[in-house]
Parts: structure tokens; sequence; C-alpha cells
């Protein structure tokens, strides 16, 4: 057809890019590019540092005395940096914190999705989001002056500072956190399968625990590994309420320092920058990185694994 | 002077004027699909070309391929040409900025989509865009479009009024009115009608009838009776080609493919 | 039949208990889901009270306007309100056009590519770096490697870093919610990316945005260790030189150079004391904290569901 004979077409000037807008909308889309980058660059700057401040404390303490040694004295004149002594406490903590968080959270959640009705969530998790709003510090005052001596009334040979009243308090910290992840993990379980089990004659407490829960596994269960990883780099109410001497002990009532409460104890002296003691806090704050990493890289894996479920 | 000798060279097939034709128009979604096939396509100057086809033909893409939508998206690839007239230009050129395209030919999508500002500065978005910032101009020309798109006596006192306040109808005459301002050489079409009640529909095409007197129009349309309707030229795409280009009269009273008489006699698609 | 019926009636009687016993269940459940969250909210409220009326007596005027004090009754927190107010205000200025320009570039510029995905592993992977570490990074590259010192400055981009993850989540999930066909109207009508951006994705979003940058702001306000750990005094009697000068150009910016303390840091100080007075000035602290957070959430909370409930595409 004539259509098809090929004619050499024209741009006319006003049609052409126009040089100045193109360049213009370069360089903004620049900027916003080193803007997002600029996550990139901190984490680097975070691995970087806590590196590079690690390494000279790690020629004047052997690695595998740092991992094995129980015992944490920098200030006694025989110095000693066994991080199992401050690992300790901080596991001691977390694992009282997740006793109270797990099942409060997670009845609360399936409470949230399959129980309550729209008016009663839309209430409730605001309050939520309220709680997760509280300032740490104001967390850690509670520990000391109201849980710690409540407990001591129950057991009066409970010292002032000791891990079972901040990790109490540090667990009902976590409570909204597991809550809002555990639940947000159910509601994605679709409808259909609750329509199921309701169709089978099942009542709600059976759907929730048989259909839903078990459906939801893997979002329920990354809601806890994140709960560990909030409850391990949790700072002010241990350093308030834990004590801030780091001792080797699993024991609830006894007062021990955490990784995070030795590197504030530290941080509220004088530090003579480029001592041992200010790099023992970079190596602390190393060994803390590398917990908080693993349990995050592990819960973003497993809340993958549901997203892509369904 | 190259339009002229185009037309010397070019048998005529129809009266009118063309205003802008595809060339040997092949179109790939990023994904290597290959949506269009080879589309050559007349558009006439002050008519309305309607396409037609089942869903998933190409009609769509090929609007859209007109004021170059798909380079918002990577991936999607162009081959061949689509010449406007009369300053002979391929649109798709590497060269040619989308952008200024778009200004010489402008959309209206099948949803209506105001943006969620006031009546007055929907329309006037088009013309800040190109930097006119007189407000006597703008004024002006708010109200030339709203007339145009015959929604000025509605919204008149209302200007400054959230667009999302209007009904249905009166939104998408406002998406034309928005599409107007920037007085367009061609306006496409996207099924403007699928979301409206029937009075709607019925305002629009009489609105496109009057519209055509001072542009072209391309429109996309499900609705059979709809391009029987309002439509100079009717075109029938499928998988990706175009079957048949005709006049509309004589695509629904003989059409000369068969596969063209079957979807519109119902007995396909 | 007779004898058939009769056993159809007593299966029926038995699913029915049967029913019985599992509603039952139901209702337990329900009871101590209820029971669990109301006596979660009957503790804080206990917590929160508690802290009122042991701070009450010292929540006067004078609270705000007197320095720290060896003596604990004329002891007050001017000194880390101004500091606080302070260090937000380098914070707010940093963190939020870089965390929206961020998320805008993440949601509106960035091609799927090794890049992109860089910088979404790492912005989700910083949201979950504990503070404290934050507090390390700041004391190793801000406090001496670019010789900033223990400033306010030093303290606000600390706070700018822990900001940024939240304000840009908040950005790109209210951007995530602008229908494509808004963004293609504004590009038919012949707009340049950065005008689409700046004309309509941003102003769509901004309800969205805002909630994120209160909560973010009120996170900030209560954060303690990262400010601990680059290593503010505790015991700050002075305030930082006034940000407005009496002469032209009216702005100086010595104050970013100056020591401080924050809220928190004045609270913490007080509750490591061993005398009981001094414990009240931190539960008076702690009251402050409280209500300010608490009416920025609060308010953050509002807005959310306010813009929800407005804005149907």
């Amino acid at each position: 057809m004539a259509i098809n004979v090929m004619q050499d077409t024209v741009i006319s000037p006003k049609l052409s890019k126009s040089f100045r807008r193109n360049f213009i909308e370069r360089i903004i889309e620049f900027g916003l590019l080193i803007s997002a980058a600029f996550a990139v660059f901190i984490t680097t700057a975070i691995v970087y540092v806590l590196v590079s401040e690690a390494i000279p404390f790690f020629e004047y303490v052997s690695v595998y005395e740092f991992l094995t040694d129980t015992v944490w004295t920098p200030n006694y004149s025989i110095k000693r940096y066994g991080i199992l002594a401050l690992i300790s406490g901080t596991l001691t903590t977390t694992f009282i914190a997740l006793l109270v968080a797990v099942p409060l959270g997670t009845i609360t959640a399936i409470y949230l999705s399959e129980f309550a009705s729209h008016k009663v969530r839309e209430t409730i998790k605001p309050i939520l989001e309220l709680l997760v709003g509280v300032p740490t510090v104001v967390f850690g005052y509670f520990a000391l002056m109201l849980v710690t001596p409540f407990l001591q009334t129950i057991y009066p040979d409970l010292t002032t500072f000791n891990m079972l009243g901040p990790g109490i308090v540090m667990g009902i910290m976590i409570v909204p956190y597991i809550a809002s992840v555990s639940e947000d993990a159910m509601r994605a379980v679709p409808m259909s399968m609750r329509e199921g089990a309701y169709a089978m004659g099942a009542t709600r407490f059976q759907t929730a625990i048989r259909v839903i829960a078990p459906a939801a596994t893997s979002g329920i269960v990354a809601s806890y590994i994140l709960a560990i990883s909030r409850a391990v780099g949790e700072t002010m109410i241990v350093a308030i309420a834990a004590g801030q001497q780091p001792t080797f002990t699993f024991n609830p009532v006894d007062s021990a320092a955490t990784i995070t409460a030795y590197i504030v104890s530290v941080a509220l002296g004088d530090l003579e920058h480029g001592g041992i003691g200010y790099q023992s806090i970079f190596a602390a704050g190393l060994t803390l990185l590398v917990m908080t990493l693993v349990l995050n890289i592990l819960g973003h894996w497993v809340r993958k694994k549901y997203t892509e479920r369904y | 002077m190259v339009a002229t000798q185009r037309k010397t060279t070019q048998k005529k097939r129809f009266n009118d004027v063309v205003k802008a034709e595809s060339r040997n128009l092949d179109f790939y979604y990023a994904d290597g699909t290959q949506a269009l096939k080879n589309v050559n396509l007349d558009v006439y100057e002050n008519k309305i070309t309607a396409l037609i086809g089942p869903s998933g033909c190409g009609k769509s893409t090929f609007l859209r391929s007109f004021n170059r939508m798909h380079d918002l998206y990577t991936g999607n690839r162009y081959d061949g040409q689509i010449v406007l007239h009369p300053d002979n230009t391929n649109i798709l050129d590497k060269k040619v900025d989308p952008i200024e395209v778009r200004m010489r030919i402008s959309m209206v999508f099948q949803k209506p989509n105001p943006f969620p500002k006031s009546i007055y500065e929907n329309v006037a978005y088009g013309l800040r865009v190109r930097g006119e910032a007189n407000t006597h101009v703008l004024d002006e020309k708010v109200e030339e479009a709203l007339k145009g798109a015959s929604l000025w006596e509605e919204v008149k006192d209302r200007l400054h009024d959230l667009a999302f306040n209007l009904s249905g109808g009166q939104q998408q005459r406002l998406c034309i009115a928005r599409a107007l301002a920037t007085e367009p050489e061609i306006m496409l079409f996207d099924e403007p009608t699928s979301a409206l009640d029937p009075i709607a529909t019925v305002n629009i095409e009489e609105l496109m009838s009057e519209l055509k007197k001072k542009l072209s129009i391309l429109i996309v349309t499900h609705n059979m009776q709809q391009a029987a309707r309002i439509s100079d030229y009717c075109a029938y795409m499928y998988l990706g080609e175009l079957v048949e280009h005709d006049l509309t009269d004589k695509i629904f009273t003989n059409p000369s493919k068969k596969e063209t008489e079957d979807y519109i006699t119902g007995k396909f698609g | 039949m007779a004898e058939n019926n009769a056993k159809q009636l007593k299966d029926l009687d038995q699913i029915r208990a049967l029913i019985q016993k599992h509603k039952k269940n139901d209702f337990i459940f329900a009871f101590i889901g209820m029971f669990i969250i109301a006596s979660l909210t009957i503790t804080l409220l206990i917590l929160f009270l508690d802290l009122f009326f042991d701070g009450y007596p010292r929540l006067g005027l004078e609270f705000f306007s007197n320095y720290p004090s060896r003596k604990a009754i004329q002891a007050g927190i001017l000194s880390a309100w101004i500091g606080s107010s302070l260090v937000l205000i380098v914070t707010f200025l940093v963190a939020v056009p870089m965390g929206i320009a961020a998320g805008v570039y993440l949601e509106e510029y960035a091609k799927k590519n090794w890049l992109s995905d860089l910088i979404e592993i790492n912005v989700s992977n910083l949201a979950g770096v504990p503070s404290i570490i934050y507090g390390l990074l700041a004391l190793g590259l801000f406090v001496y490697s670019f010789g900033l010192g223990q400033s306010i400055l030093t303290a606000g981009l600390t706070l700018a870093l822990l900001m940024l993850p939240v304000v840009i989540v908040a950005t790109r999930e209210s951007i995530r919610a602008i229908p494509v066909h808004i963004r293609e109207a504004a590009f038919a009508v012949g707009a340049t990316k950065w005008q689409v951006v700046l004309n309509h994705v941003i102003p769509y979003s901004y309800g969205g945005i805002l909630t994120g940058v209160i909560i973010g702001m009120a996170r900030a306000i209560g954060e303690t260790a990262p400010v601990i750990t680059i290593g503010a005094l505790t015991f700050i009697a002075f305030l930082p030189p006034s940000p407005i000068g009496t002469e032209a150009p009216f702005l100086n910016f010595d104050w970013l150079q100056s020591g401080f303390t924050v809220l928190p840091i004045q609270m913490f100080n007080w509750i490591s004391r061993p005398q009981y007075e001094f414990h009240v000035n931190a539960a008076a602290t702690g009251a402050v904290i409280i209500v300010l957070t608490a009416l920025m959430n609060g308010f953050a909370i509002k807005l959310r569901y306010d813009v929800r409930k407005k804005i149907k595409w």
C-alpha cells in the first residue's frame, strides 16, 4: 500500500529535546539518588568505624580470649576482657523479656486478628502504638522504682539491681512489636481459609489455633526474632535497673551488666580517646551488631517466606 | 515543503487531510511480548477515528503510543514511526522529547482521574506546566476550556471546590477540559465512558462530536454502538494487528474482511 | 424407624453438647485476650500515674526555668529542654529532607537494578540496628574523625541517622498509595518527572509523610543511649549561645558547637543519684517526656487515621 512509502521525517526545533530542562531533571534525579544512597553509606560507616576501632583492641586481647573468657574487668589492675560476662547478662534479660512478651504478644495478636470486632481493634491498636512510643528511659525508671520494689515484697532477698525486674519491663515493652507483626501475618491469611474452617463447623478458637496460627507461623516466628533483636539491643532499661557490674551469671535475681549497659557505663565516664577502654566499647558494639544483624537477616528471611506464599 | 511533496507521492485513500499516521509500527513490552505488529493507520484531521477489537488486541497500546505513555515504564520498545503532520515529525524518534509530544497530543483516560486539587487547578495544570503564570491568561483559558468541555455552566460558581466533589460524568468532562486547555492537535480517548452511566455517556459523546471541529480524535472503545454512533473512521484490531480500517459506515454495513464482520455481528469477541 | 430417629436425636444432643463445650473455649479465650490487653493498659496507666504523682511536687514553672543544681529542690530542666529543642532542630533539618528525597527516589525513580536492591536492603537493615550502635558510629565518626566534638551538631546528626529510616518508610508507604493513573494524567498534559513529583506525588502523600516525621521526632526526643554514647555531659548549668543574634544577619551558628544535655539524659542522671529527692526530679522529667511524646504520637496516629479516611482515589 502507498502508506508504506517511507519518507524522511523532520524534527522541528520545538519538538527536539530541551537540553536545559533535561539537564535540570538529571541534576535533581542525581540529588535524590545521593540521598537514597546515603543509607548504604551509613551501613558502611557503621561497619568501618566498629571494625577499625576494634582492631587495635584485638591486638591487645586475642579474639579467642575475648570470646571464651568469662571475666570482664576493664577497671581492675589485671584487665580481662571476656565478652561472655556481658553476653550472659544480655541473654538472661532477653530470655526473661521473651517469657513475658511471647505469650502476651501472641495472645493479643490472635485476639485482635480473629476475635476483636472492628471497633475494638480500632481502639486497641492506637493504644499499642502509643506504648511503642514510650521512651525506654521511662521504662527504666519503672523497672527500678516500681517493679523491683514490688518484686522485693515477694522475694525480699532481691537486690536493688537485678535482671528480673528490667527483664519483665522489657517484655512489656516488646509486647506491641510481637502483637503488631504477628497480627499482620494472621490478617494476611486469606479469608477463604477461615471460611473453609467455619464451613466445617469450627469455632473461632478452633479456627484461630488450628488453621490461622499454623498458616501464619513464619510471620509469627519472624515477630519473635525481631523481638529478640529488640531485646538484645535495648539499652536504657538494663543500664538503669540491672546494674553495671559485668558478671558471668544466668541467675535472674543477680545484678549483671549487658553489652549495651557496659557501653553506656564507659561512655558516662571520662573516655580517653584511643585507650583500651575506649576501644573495648567498639569491640562490644561489634559483638552486638553481629548478634542483631544475624537476627535481623533471619527474621527478614522468615518473613519473606510467608509473604511469598500468598 | 516536505509535506506537500509527500502528498503527491502518496495515493490518497480518502478525501480527508491526514493528521497523523503510524508506519510499520511494532511495539514490545518490557517482558518481550509483542503487542503491536506492523500497524499502519492514518488519523484524519477533524475526524473521529475509533479503534475497536476484543480486549488485549492492542488498541489501547496503540493509542498510548501516540503520546509516548509507554516511555514511563522502562524496557518498552517501539519500532517504526508515528508521523505527525503538517510538520512531518516522527514522534517516536529518540531525539523527540516525549514531553513535547504530550504537549501537542493530549489524552483522556478510562477512569476519570482528576487531581485532588480544585477544579480550576485541574484545568490550569497543563498551562502551568508550560510556564504560563499570568492570572488573566489562566482565567481566560480555564473558562474557555471548561466551556469547550460543556462544564462551565455547572461549575462556574465553585471553581475552587475540590474536583473530587464532582459526579463521575462531570469529572470526566473536567479531564477533557484539562486536556483541552492546552489546545492540543490530537486528543486521545481511552474508553472514556466505560466507567460512566448512560446519561453521562451521551454527554461525552455529544461533546466529542463538538470537539472534532477543532481537533482530531482517536478513541478506543469497547462499545461497538458507540463507535458506530460517533466515529467517522473505524479500525478493527485483532492480536496486535490492524485487520481493517475504513469509513465507519462501510465497516458497519459492508466490511471487507470476514473477521471484522464476525466481530461486529457478535459471532466472535 | 423410631429407633433410628431416637439415635439421630441422641447424636444431635451430643453435637450440641460438643458445640457448647467448644463455644466455652471461644468465650474463655476471648476473655483471656481482653484480660491481657486490659491489664496491660491498666498496668501502664498505673505506672504513668505513679510517675505523675511522684513528680507532681516539682512540676511548676520554676522546674522549667532552673538549671540543674546540687540541691534537688532547686534543680530544673532549663538546659535540658533547650538542649533537646536545639538538637531536634538539627535532626529535623537533616532527616526530613533527606528521608523524603530518599523515599521519592526509591519509589519514583529507582529502576530495578543492583543499586536499588542494595539501597533497599540497607534501609530495611538500618531500621533494625540498635540505637546504641548509632551512638558508637557517631562517637568514632562525628566526634573524632570529623572533629565535631560532643556538640549539639553531633547529637542532632546522630538522631537524624536514627530517624532517617522512619521517614523513608513513611514516605514510601504514602507514595505507594497514590494510584498510577494520577501520575499518568500529569504526564499526559506534558509534565516532567520532577514536576509530577513536586506538584502531585509529594503534595498527595503529605499527610502520611508528616505522620512519619512526627513519630520519628517523638522517638528522637526520648532517645537516650546514642546521646550518652557520644559523651553528652550530664551536668550542664549553662545555655548554648542563642541562635538569634542582635546584629545582622540575626542568625548565628555558634550553638551548633556548644556542649549540651537533653531531657532523657537529665532524667537518667537523676535516677542514678542515690538520694530520693532527685528521684522526684527524675519522675517529673519523665512526666514531661511522656506528655510530649504521647501528644506527638497521638497527633500522628489521629492524622494518619484522618488521611486514610479522607482520600479515596
